[in-house]
This record gives structure tokens, sequence and C-alpha cells, in this order.
């Protein structure tokens, strides 16, 4: 039972240590920071936005930037800053749900598939195939053509279209894990499968998809804000860095400030998760960084 | 050889059966008249009942695959609501625009990337080592659309050097269009494969045959060039293969926001006005295209790395 | 000596390293004649390994030469332009490396390396490939016009070592450097290696460094052997005086720990006792004598590499004890 004992989840002091060990590293530290940033500008927005997001006010519309708008307004009269700070809490709001989603899920499917037998796993690496083999925006557009678009849409394409990927780690952890000599300790002493998952597999597991989910967190970003720049994301008038694009898109040369405004924010976003992410995954395992 | 490639395109074909029954089925699973689902809102009655009879809705739901999955083999992807034509006829025309598309993209940014990890390999922990790890990092962090969109409006709109919209026409003039949509979506890409080839070249240059091919004197050029290089880029096949996903959906935002014929224009229009069964062709057709360059990926690494050959 | 191909003289050598400098060779001094096999043996780690990358100056960017001489048909190699140095490797001075699944590069065929490192010559593709395959048939690969297209894992490890075998000797060079050139084999294979190499180095002339830990192997191959131990030659000799008649405690303990020369059944394999002392910090005196059985005041002091016979010598005190009675 020591040997376990080793393999429990991370305790605070070990969450400290990876802290730590990411503000060491001038990326990490960078990318904490502007993560840091938007998380809490997100959980502030309402009290930050001076005005509100969706308010229209045809008087002031298309305004360039100015200390009354720092950033301008849309062809609505809609403050742009508002409307940015806004549109990082619609990001997040998609982002978070989905990526925890398909962790989830792709842990318990692919320590199915790691830990049962034969043919599940083949059956179920055939379903993660099937599912990575839709190019992810053409899956998204199919979904969304069916369904009708929405932010529910969004997270629930993202989460089926993220599931093989945590799912392939997960198995190929499990697979490494399970004939570990403390595993096999365990199982000689007759413990039930669900204690070998849960208590001594999924510690183990877990730092890893992490770090995987860290660095995926960008693209969902980047493929929320796609698809609200198609129209087919979230809806109006809800602030979106993607609908604030494709405000900007249809009116470029009158108000060229909101395709800045609104890409801005999701370049530093995907900047700020890919570095944190980097650095995280270096901490954690330095192993992931030569299998990249 | 021979042998792999069957096995590997076997597996292709499996993987796109199964895709294919999974859009199907999940066609079924939205409530409502599969037909009215397959056709949209805006379909004719006539199409409905031709529709209907070809779908063989009196039979059980495995004779309706097998039915469907039979006029995918004969090409048929159906039939555009508006204007009666052969939906495999409209997808296939905008195809070879976006392939042009990716394969431009991909081409510059590889040949860069490749170039850039080789030489930062080659020099370690030199400055010229860290500008190219910094413009690497930087450059991953670029979704294509927004870089589409920034260089659409400082490069087309403000200093107006390159076209905004449009494929163009004659040689010259669709290269000229096709600059910006390439550099939006290859430009992570630079990123991406000067790391994956810096890291794997650093590697293999520590690997013990490359002290052989010194101990025998060969100049250091070839054994960098060749010796070292064609081992480092197999992973960049794998990736790029892999990618072809990834790429599509670029190119799918970048011909949105450069107005270029394609098939993501293509499916975009066709949703805003609910052409299902174009939608439903052009996700299926560029599945398997995702599908058939992974497995020529995973071929081309056979080609070029005889171990793969032996593995399988 | 005239007819001398290496001589290294008084060589020195450092790695730079976090810890302070390693020194790797310590004042290495022999000669490996024209025609000769010369041994080395020693324990993994005496610095065998840097002093065959020192001879070929593939050495790691920490290497230091801090003092020596490294002649080659008296040409000091270590002053050497990198041209010169590259125009003596693969065509003078060959190596054969010890990991024989490692040494090729796996996608490229065999015949196409083997044309590849003939390039200096300006005959045609066809010509080099010609002589390739005579050169895998001398090393005993049977059908070598239909091998030359193989790639390196469609070869064992035995074809793998006598296919860089044949590749040191295509070009005829005047040393051959093997090092440990059959650890990673099983026994019989070693013997036909051995045998081969032997077989060669008649038909050749050339001279062979050999490197190896398996007194055996060096004893059927070798003239003569330079024992090592922790970077610093301890004796050297001619082979029978050396295994007959050693001169040095750390010589007689590598043979009394053989397992080729144990007659008696043991219980356990004798071993010697204590470790090797650490290079980046290095005791005063004899370095051997921390674990020498007949350790005395004297070997607080370093002992020098004396003549015991005329091919003979060794560092240690106890000679000069014999030679003062």
């Amino acid at each position: 039972m020591t040997v376990a004992a080793t393999n429990t989840p991370k305790s605070q002091s070990e969450l400290g240590i990876i802290l730590k060990g990411v503000c060491k590293d001038p990326l990490g530290l960078m990318g904490l920071i502007i993560v840091g940033t938007i998380v809490i500008s997100a959980l502030l927005a309402t009290w930050i936005v001076p005005y509100d997001p969706i308010a229209m006010n045809i008087k002031d519309r298309m305004q360039g930037p100015s200390f009354a708008h720092l950033l301008g307004t849309d062809q609505l009269g809609r403050d742009t800053f508002s409307r940015v700070i806004m549109g990082g809490r619609v990001a997040l709001k998609v982002a978070l749900p989905a990526i925890f989603g398909a962790m989830a899920i792709g842990l318990t499917l692919g320590m199915i598939a790691g830990y049962g037998p034969k043919w599940l796993d083949n059956l179920l690496m055939l379903f993660f195939d099937t599912i990575r083999s839709f190019p992810t925006v053409m899956f998204a557009l199919a979904v969304v053509a069916l369904v009708g678009p929405s932010l529910q849409t969004v997270v629930i394409v993202v989460m089926a279209t993220s599931i093989p990927t945590y799912g392939r780690v997960a198995r190929t952890q499990t697979l490494t894990l399970r004939n570990s000599e403390f595993i096999l300790a365990e199982r000689s002493m007759g413990a039930k499968m669900s204690r070998i998952l849960g208590v001594h597999m999924l510690p183990n597991i877990i730092g890893v998809l992490a770090v995987l989910a860290a660095m995926d967190i960008p693209g969902v970003i980047a493929l929320e804000a796609g698809l609200s720049f198609l129209g087919l994301g979230v809806k109006p008038p809800t602030p979106s860095w993607g609908a604030l694009l494709k405000d900007g898109y249809a009116l470029i040369r009158q108000t060229p400030w909101l395709v800045i405004a609104g890409g801005l924010p999701i370049i530093l976003a995907t900047l700020g998760f890919t570095f944190l992410g980097e650095s995280l995954r270096d901490v954690v395992d330095p192993k992931l960084r030569k299998n990249r | 050889m021979v042998k792999y490639t069957i096995k590997r395109f076997g597996l292709a074909a499996l993987i796109l059966l199964v895709a294919v029954t999974t859009m199907f089925l999940m066609i079924r699973a939205v409530p409502g008249d599969p037909v009215s689902i397959m056709l949209g809102p805006r379909a004719t009655p006539e199409l409905k009942a031709i529709l209907t009879a070809q779908m063989a809705l009196d039979q059980p739901i495995w004779r309706q695959l097998l039915i469907y999955l039979g006029g995918l083999l004969r090409g048929d992807l159906g039939v555009d609501v508006f204007s009666q034509r052969s939906v495999s006829d409209i997808v296939f025309q905008q195809l070879p625009y976006t392939l042009e598309l990716i394969l431009v993209s991909i081409g510059w940014s590889a040949m860069l990337g490749i170039a850039m990890g080789a030489y930062a390999a080659a020099h370690p922990n030199t400055m010229i080592d860290r500008v190219t790890a910094a413009i690497s990092v930087s450059f991953i962090a670029a979704p294509a659309f927004v870089v589409a969109l920034l260089t659409l409006l400082v490069f087309a709109v403000k200093l107006q050097w390159f076209p905004a919209i449009g494929a163009g026409e004659g040689f010259a003039d669709r290269m000229s269009h096709l600059v910006l949509p390439s550099i939006a979506i290859g430009l992570s890409w630079v990123g991406y494969i000067a790391r994956l080839v810096r890291a794997s070249m650093l590697e293999v240059m520590g690997e013990s045959h490359i002290r052989t091919a010194r101990a025998f004197g060969l100049s250091e050029p070839r054994i960098v060039g060749i010796y070292a290089l064609r081992i480092a880029i197999l992973p960049v096949v794998t990736v790029i293969g892999v990618g072809m996903g990834f790429l599509l959906s670029s190119a799918v935002f970048t011909e949105i926001v450069f107005a270029r014929p394609g098939l993501g224009k293509l499916v975009i229009d066709s949703i805003t006005t609910r052409n299902y069964p174009v939608v439903m062709g052009s996700v299926l057709v560029s599945t398997a295209l995702f599908v058939i360059s992974t497995a020529l990926a995973d071929l081309i690494n056979a080609i070029l790395d005889p171990r793969a050959r032996a593995d399988l | 000596m005239s007819d001398a191909l290496l001589e290294i003289d008084n060589l020195c050598v450092d790695y730079e390293t976090a810890r302070g400098d390693l020194k790797a060779l310590r004042d290495i001094t022999f000669n490996i004649n024209k025609g000769e096999i010369v041994g080395i043996v020693g324990e993994s780690g005496c610095g065998k390994s840097t002093l065959i990358s020192a001879i070929l100056r593939l050495i790691a960017p920490n290497t230091r030469f801090r003092n020596g001489e490294i002649r080659f048909k008296g040409e000091d190699l270590l002053t050497a332009s990198e041209e010169k140095i590259r125009s003596l490797r693969g065509s003078d001075i060959s190596i054969v490396f010890q990991d024989p699944m490692q040494t090729h590069n796996p996608v490229i065929s065999i015949g196409n390396q083997m044309v590849d490192i003939q390039h200096r010559s300006k005959a045609p593709k066809a010509e080099k490939r010609a002589y390739a395959a005579k050169m895998l048939a001398a090393v005993g690969i049977p059908d070598p016009d239909a091998r030359l297209n193989q790639y390196p894992h469609e070869f064992s490890g035995g074809m793998r070592q006598r296919i860089a075998i044949a590749m040191a000797l295509m070009s005829e060079p005047d040393l051959l450097i093997a090092d440990e050139p059959t650890t990673a084999l099983d026994a019989t294979l070693e013997v036909q290696i051995i045998e081969r190499l032997k077989n060669l180095q008649k038909d050749f002339g050339c001279s062979i460094l050999f490197i190896s830990h398996h007194l055996g192997v060096i004893a059927e191959l070798c003239d003569r052997v330079v024992v090592m131990y922790a970077g610093a030659v301890v004796e050297s000799g001619t082979v029978r005086e050396v295994f007959h008649n050693p001169k040095h405690p750390y010589t007689k303990r590598l043979i009394e720990c053989d397992p080729g020369h144990i007659k008696e059944r043991a219980r356990v394999l004798p071993t010697i006792p204590g470790e090797v002392p650490d290079l980046a910090n290095l005791p005063s005196g004899c370095i051997f004598r921390d674990r020498c059985l007949q350790a005395m005041d004297r070997c607080t002091s370093v002992p020098p590499l004396t003549d015991i016979t005329e091919s003979q010598r060794a560092a240690c005190w106890l000679n000069h004890m014999e030679a003062a009675e």
C-alpha cells in the first residue's frame, strides 16, 4: 500500500510546485498572466464594462476609438470594448464545458479501451478513428445545419470532436500503467477493477490529460469564434469575438477597428493558453515534449 | 508494399464506411420526416417524392442504409434542391479550388518550416535558434481566419497590394489571388513544422549512424541535408496527413473571408439557403479527402522509411 | 621506431562539465606500427572511447585537448585542419563502431551507403556498386548483389557488423579502429567476426587498433596490448608478456577476474573490489591505490610508466622495488 500511496492524487503542495515551475519559465509566466487576465476580466465582466454590450445607440454608431469608446463602436452604436470583455466570457463559457466534457468522456472510454477486453478496445478505437475522420469544421457545419446554430450546439460539437484525442491518450496511458508494478501488486491482492481504475490509474492519467486540455483550449476558442464569424455560432446580439469579426468584416472599409478588436483577443488567448499549456507540459511531464 | 497499400486503404475504406453510416444515422436521429430533413424545408414536393422512392422508406433501416451506400458507390450524392443538378457535379466542380489552396498553403509552409527547423537544429542554442523558436510559437497561435481577416485588412484593403476577393483568372492573376489566403492558412504550419523538424533533427543528429557518416568523411551538408533530414522529415509527412482535417477547416474560413470559390464557400452558401443535400455531399467528400490523405501520408512514410514497410 | 604508423604522446583530454573538468585521458603514450594489431583493454569508463574519438577528432563539443600529440604518419592530428582530418576519415583511418544495430542509416539502402562512402573516388556509380558487392562477398555476405538493395533492418546483427567491417575496409585504410565490434554479438558470432578480421588483416595488411574488454579476444587477435585504467595507461607490452607476466596489479586482477581464465569452480565470480575513481576529482598518487591489495606508502606519488623489458612497460612502484632489490 505504500507503493500505492505515492500515486494518490496531486496534493495542494504539488499544485504549488507545478505553479512555481510554470512561473520560472518566462513564456509560462507570460501565458499565466494572459490567461489570468482573460479569466478575471470574464468573471468580473459585468462590473468592468463601461457600457451595456448589447445596448444600441444609433447616434454614436461607427465611431473610431476615442476616450468615450476605447475601441470605437459598431454599426449599431454598441461599445466595442464592452463587447470584447463580454466576448471573453462567451469564449470561456463554450471552451471550458466542452473541454471538461470531452475530457471526462474521453478519459472514461480510453480507460475502458485500455483496460477492457481486446474486442472492446478495437471497437472503441474504430469509433475514435471515425470521429477523427470528420474534418472538425465540416462536422460542426453538418451538425449546425441539422439542428440549428446555438451556444449549446457549439459546445456539443467541440466535445464530440475532441473526445478521441483524450480517449487515445488515456488508453495509451492505461495500457502502460496496466503492467506497471504497483498496479500488478494491487491486482494480485484482488482489488476490484473500479478501484484500480478510479483510485490508482486516474490520478496518473489526469495530469497528462490536463496538459492536453490546456493546449486544446485555443483550438476551441478559435472554433467558437470561427463559427460565430460565419453566423453559425452564438446568436446575435450576444457579444462574441467571432461576432465582432463578422460585423467588422461586413464593413471592413468603414469599421476596420472591429476586425482588430475581435482578432487580437483571439490571438492573445491562443498565445496565452499555448504558452501556459507548453509550460505545464514541461513541468508535469517532460517526456511528452519529446513525443510531440 | 502492394499488400501494405491494400491493407492501409482497406482500413481507410472501413473508416469511411463507418463515418458515412454515422452520418446517415445522425440524420435519422433528428426528429421529423427524414426526407424533409435531408432535403431541407425548401424542397419541392416532386423532389420529396423522388427521394422517398430512392430511400425506400418502407424498407427496414439496414436496407435503406445499403441503398444509400450503393448510391454513394455509384457517385450519387443526391440532387441539389434548387437547380436539380447532381450534387456530386457541384461538389467536384468546387473541389479543385480548395485543393489548390490547401496544396499551395502547405507547400510553402512545409518548405519554410523544414528549412527553419533544420537550420535551428544545426545551430542549437544560438541566436538564430532562439529567434526561430520565438517565431514558431507566435505563428502557431494564429488561427487561420483571424490571420485571413487581418491580412485582408492590411494588405488588401489598406495597402491594396493584393486582390481581396475571388480566385482570379490566368496563371499570374490566380497566383496573386492565392498569396493572402495561403499565408493565412500556412502561417501557423510554418511554426509547427519548424518546431517538429528541429526536435526530430536534434534527435537524429545524436544517433550513432550520423557518427558513422562523419567517420567516413562525408561532408557536413550531405550529412545534415540527406542522412539526417530524410529521417527527420518523416513525422512531418504524418503530421500533414493527419492535419488535412485542420487544413480543410482553415480553408473553409479562408474561402469565406476572401470570397474564394471552393468547398467552404459552397457549404456555407448551402447552409444559408438550407440546401441540405449539397451540405451533406460536401461534408462527405471532405471527409473522404481527409481519410484518403491520412492513408496517403502513411503510404508515403512507408516509401520513405523502409522500417515502416517491414512493420506492416 | 621508424615504422610507427600512429604515435600517441602524452595525450591529455578533458571534458568540461558543470562539475568541473573531467580528466578523461591523462598522459596516454603508445605506438601502433605498420601491419600491427594492438589491443586496448579496460573496464567501461576507462577512456577507450574518448581515445578513439580523439584519434578521429569525432569529439563532443565540450572536449578539450590539454596536452600531447597524436601523430599519424608523422603528422599531428590534433592541430591538423578540419579538412585534413576529414580527408583521413574513412580513407586512411577507418572505424568499426560498437553497436551494429545503430551504425547504419536506417532509411538508405546498404548499397547506396556503400557507394556514398566512396565519395572520394571519381569512378562511375556502377563500378562503385560492383566494388561494394565485392567487399560484401569478402566479409562473407552471400548473394551480395541482391543484398545491396536491402536496408539495414533486413540484416541480422552479425551481418550488419560484417557490413560495417566491409565498409571500413573499402578504402584499404592504413589503420582500422575497431571499437568493441563484437560486444553486442553472441559468442559464436564473435569467434566468426574475429576470424574474419584476422584473415582480412592479412589480405589488406592494415594496422588494427582493437578495443575490447574481453581478454580472450585480445589474446586471440592482437600482437600487443595496452591496459588502461581510469583514463591512463597502466601497462603495455606484447600479448605474451602482459598476459603471462603482468607487471601491474590491475592487469593481474583483470586476468584473474576474466571468466575465461578461471579454472576452478567458483561460487562467486571474482571481481575487483572498490570503485573507479571520480575523474572530476582525482585522488593524488597512483590512481589504482584505493583498490590495490599491494598498496604502500610510496603509492601516494604517481608512478611513471617505465620500461620493464624492451617491449613491456608498466606504471607501478612495485617494479622499481624489484629493480632495487
